[in-house]
């Protein structure tokens, strides 16, 4: 018998954890349609955006001061990676750069690790979210209402950039073709820079924004990593509606199987990816010849 | 002295195996480490053949690894199965045949796709492993007892327990997949998985099934993954749930790459580095936890220096060292050196596919052929009928759509309407593979080669697909005894004048040489009609020259049709020569009708008529 307060609850939850896999997978995808480089590390950069606020929080004690340092610190970090790095890897193979980004991440990773230890760090909830909401038929988390908000502006302030800027304009011509973008005569290479910056953000910004829904470990973007890609493979590569779209429909499957049985969380959204492929194996919102 | 040196490896390989108990010891290797690096060593031969032949990067070999270990693992301790090494090749072929399932959908898309869904799909495998399945499996707590192997000989009893007794099984394992990997990458196979590494546009394009051939190399890999996790399970008496976790793909994607890639090798030297540096940090420097830091710095500094792993570097060195590699200065002069040779006399006529010597009539009969890409009319409404024998000229105007005209005869595209008929067959819809093994092929305006590739193992690969098929597991053939390869390679090597550079990689070619076996690739599927878009693209005149007179001496005898801009060229060569213009047919007739056709001129000088009025 399915209690549907209960049921309602997890449709919540799956929109909360769906909003933040959106905007993780808007990061993701950007950067690949952009530069054609998937990045291993984002989930590293999720990580990374968490520990940065947690830092920041931990001297101010101040959540908005959090989320501006954990953003700023992985948008810087991305700059940096794409600099030092990942521009060294736009002529070598696909491989290449899946292999240095993995690395990369690895190494992220365990300096945290050495940093903070194995043990979860907690970030509480600002103030104004803390404590519950009554819907009426239910009890619901404060500050899980406001992720949902929170992330949705992220996601408006980044759809803005995308299609209301110069920038964002360049990012798009881009995804559609880069070479052409080159023969323009606009340097793609500050372009990439930016991008890489602004999809490490993105990730970082989701990574502290969540913190205190779920304590920080080391290794907490790993299953956002995967659970990234599944979205990504879902929404099709290189649409920032389609990951928006795609993180939906994985939130809601993660959250309402997990209710079932916790276990097959992952077998349906695996299935859901196996479903996509077959039917429309560009994805739900892709276009042909992006990969 | 080939056959002499036919078997060095294999050889070395079990010299070393033999040598090794008794050295590594003094090196600080305890026996257990020893077994740990030869289990990751078998794994990553598997692993070695699909991304360092194949080029397919997978994240998700832990989801084989832990599949053959855990139905090893619970036949032997659950089930009650009595032989060891049988419940072994059991769980290597259960983790095939979950290969199998997993590459069908994995392989729907390449690249980065792949890499993606691989990753998914290990992560899976994990979950399922914990919870659905955790009354198999043990969930949390693995499953304990594994038994260690020992045969019955009749007069004595072999049992391996630990240490260095066990060693001496984990080896013949080792050495008996080192064996068939390397029967694998020698053979037809191989050679087509190193195609499809290189270049699979091209590889599909001469004529082979490359999804089966992908799907092959990704159920090898599971089986090496599902006989090395069974592996694990009896040297450790236990079999650990992490063999499941992402990590585990992750440690054998690293130390493939820190040992060297498509060597076979590179697995178990990068395991041997991975190992010795984890115990060395951990228990000789004191580093704890940090031991991965530092392996994960190590790791990126040798992908960002050394592309090829250790061994790839310590080659190079030696190639620096021995002046192996003579880096040949390709110049035009050496481009065009083939061609003073002379011709070898009339042993060079072009193979053909079929004998279509007598045959009259179309070869090819290509109607009301459109193709739209949204507002786009790329080609409308051609109709274009070529007879056996022809050598027929298409030019036209940059945008005529004669490149997209081709790549539909030559099914690289289906049209949005009408139809092709090749010797009476209709072809439309089909695919470039299928159209290639019917006897229709074409040489790309910008070169299709396997780069990485000697001029030998290129046309190999184009024969191959010939006398084999589009889709053959012959895996442990040596090719050197596939009748009629040698001479059909040898012929058009002879025919595209590259005879002295056979062993040269592609990448070191001139440009001239290089666009010469652009055409002796499409030559050597042995097509009864050859395309050839361009293939005077880019030349200089006297290597034009030269071009001509080789497309002369393939037209004897077999159908062709070339696009190409030099007017002069293509009226010499040419019988009759068709005239694209805006998408659409404008004229067709023999070159001198052709040169004094007012439309045609109108075409190429521009429409200059509409402006004087």
């Amino acid at each position: 018998m399915i209690n549907w307060a209960n049921f309602v609850s997890q449709v919540f939850n799956g929109l909360a954890l769906g909003a933040l896999l959106a905007l993780i997978s808007s990061g993701l995808t950007i950067i690949y349609g952009t530069l054609g480089v998937l990045n291993l590390a984002h989930g590293a950069m999720f990580m990374l955006g968490g520990y940065a606020g947690y830092v920041a929080y931990s001297y101010t004690g101040s959540f908005l001061v959090a989320v501006l340092a954990g953003s700023l610190f992985v948008g810087l970090v991305g700059i940096l990676m794409e600099r030092v790095i990942i521009r060294h890897f736009y002529s070598r193979p696909h491989e290449d750069q899946l292999l240095v980004t993995f690395g990369l991440g690895i190494v992220f990773v365990e300096l945290v690790r050495l940093a903070f230890g194995s043990q979860s760090q907690l970030v509480p909830a600002p103030a104004i979210f803390s404590g519950i909401t009554s819907l009426g038929f239910m009890f619901y988390p404060t500050y899980r209402l406001a992720v949902v908000g929170i992330i949705a502006v992220a996601l408006t302030a980044l759809f803005l950039v995308l299609y209301r800027t110069r920038i964002g304009m360049i990012v798009r011509a881009g995804i559609e073709d880069s070479m052409m973008v080159d023969a323009l005569g606009i340097n793609v290479y500050r372009v990439f820079m930016i991008v890489f910056g602004i999809g490490a953000m993105a990730a970082g910004f989701a990574g502290i924004v969540n913190a205190p829904v779920v304590s920080l470990t080391p290794g907490i973007g790993d299953d956002i990593l995967v659970q990234t890609f599944v979205v990504v493979v879902i929404g099709g590569v290189g649409s920032f509606p389609g990951a928006i779209l795609g993180g939906l429909i994985a939130g809601e499957i993660i959250s309402i199987t997990s209710m079932i049985n916790p276990g097959y969380a992952y077998v349906m959204l695996f299935a859901a990816m196996t479903l996509v492929l077959v039917l429309r194996p560009y994805g739900l919102l892709g276009t042909r010849g992006r990969e | 002295m080939h056959s002499n040196k036919r078997y060095l490896i294999e050889l070395c390989t079990a010299a070393g195996l033999i040598v090794a108990p008794f050295i590594l010891p003094h090196l600080g290797f305890a026996p257990n480490t020893v077994n740990r690096i030869l289990v990751w060593g078998l794994f990553g031969v598997g692993f070695d053949i699909l991304f360092g032949f194949t080029g397919l990067l997978s994240f998700g070999q832990s989801a084989f690894y832990g599949t053959g270990g855990f139905v090893a693992a619970w036949l032997l301790t659950r089930a009650g199965f009595p032989n060891v090494f049988i419940a072994l090749v059991i769980g290597m072929v259960a983790a095939a045949a979950v290969g199998y399932l997993v590459g069908l959908i994995a392989l729907r898309r390449t690249g980065i796709y792949f890499a993606m869904i691989t990753v998914a799909i290990a992560e899976v495998f994990f979950f399922v492993e914990f919870n659905p399945l955790a009354d198999f499996t043990g969930g949390e707590n693995g499953l304990p007892g594994v038994p260690t192997p020992s045969f019955n000989l009749g007069f004595t009893t072999l049992h391996f327990t630990t240490g260095w007794s066990l060693y001496q099984f984990l080896a013949v394992c080792y050495f008996v997949g080192i064996v068939i990997a390397l029967r694998i990458v020698r053979s037809p196979v191989g050679a087509v998985l190193s195609a499809i590494r290189d270049n699979p546009l091209r590889a599909q394009a001469v004529g082979h099934n490359i999804h089966g051939y992908k799907l092959t190399a990704f159920v090898i890999a599971a089986a090496y993954a599902g006989f090395a996790g069974g592996l694990l399970g009896v040297m450790q008496a236990f079999m650990p749930p992490d063999a499941f976790m992402f990590e585990t793909s992750g440690q054998l994607v690293m130390q493939t790459a820190i040992g060297g890639t498509g060597t076979l090798f590179g697995p178990l030297l990068g395991a041997a580095i991975w190992l010795f540096l984890q115990d060395f940090l951990q228990s000789a420097v004191h580093l704890g936890a940090a031991w991965k830091l530092v392996l994960g710095l190590v790791f990126v500094i040798l992908v960002v220096f050394l592309r090829k792993g250790i061994i790839g570097g310590i080659k190079d060195l030696y190639d620096l060292a021995t002046g192996a590699k003579k880096k040949r200065e390709a110049t035009e002069a050496d481009a065009l050196a083939d061609f003073k040779e002379p011709a070898g006399g009339n042993d060079i006529i072009a193979p053909h596919k079929r004998d279509s010597d007598r045959a009259s009539g179309p070869i090819l009969q290509a109607t009301g052929l459109t193709k739209r890409y949204g507002g786009l009319m790329a080609n409308s409404d051609i109709d274009f009928t070529v007879n056996h024998g022809e050598l027929r000229g298409v030019i036209g105007p940059n945008g005529a759509g004669k490149s997209t005209f081709f790549k539909m005869l030559t099914c690289e595209i289906p049209p949005t309407s009408g139809t092709i008929l090749f010797e009476g067959r209709d072809i439309t819809g089909k695919s470039v593979t299928d159209a290639c093994q019917l006897g229709l092929t074409k040489s790309y305006q910008v070169n299709q080669l396997f780069t990485n590739l000697t001029v030998r193992q290129n046309l190999v690969v184009a024969v191959l697909a010939d006398l084999r098929g589009k889709f053959r597991l012959d895996m442990f053939r040596d090719p050197q005894s596939i009748p009629g390869l040698k001479e059909q390679v040898e012929q058009t090597l002879r025919l595209v004048r590259l005879t002295s550079r056979v062993d040269t990689k592609v990448s070191d070619l001139a440009y001239g040489e290089k666009r010469r076996l652009e055409i002796g690739l499409a030559l050597a599927t042995r097509p009864s009609l050859l395309l050839l878009d361009e293939p005077l693209a880019g030349m200089s005149p006297q290597e034009r020259v030269e071009t001509v007179k080789l497309l002369k001496s393939i037209s004897k005898g077999r159908t062709m049709i070339v696009i190409d801009h030099d007017m002069d060229a293509l009226f010499e060569l040419a019988e009759r020569v068709t005239v694209l213009q805006e998408g659409r047919v404008l004229v067709e007739g023999t070159p001198e009708e052709i040169k004094g056709n007012a439309a045609v001129q109108e075409a190429y000088l521009g429409g200059m008529h509409e402006e004087v009025h």
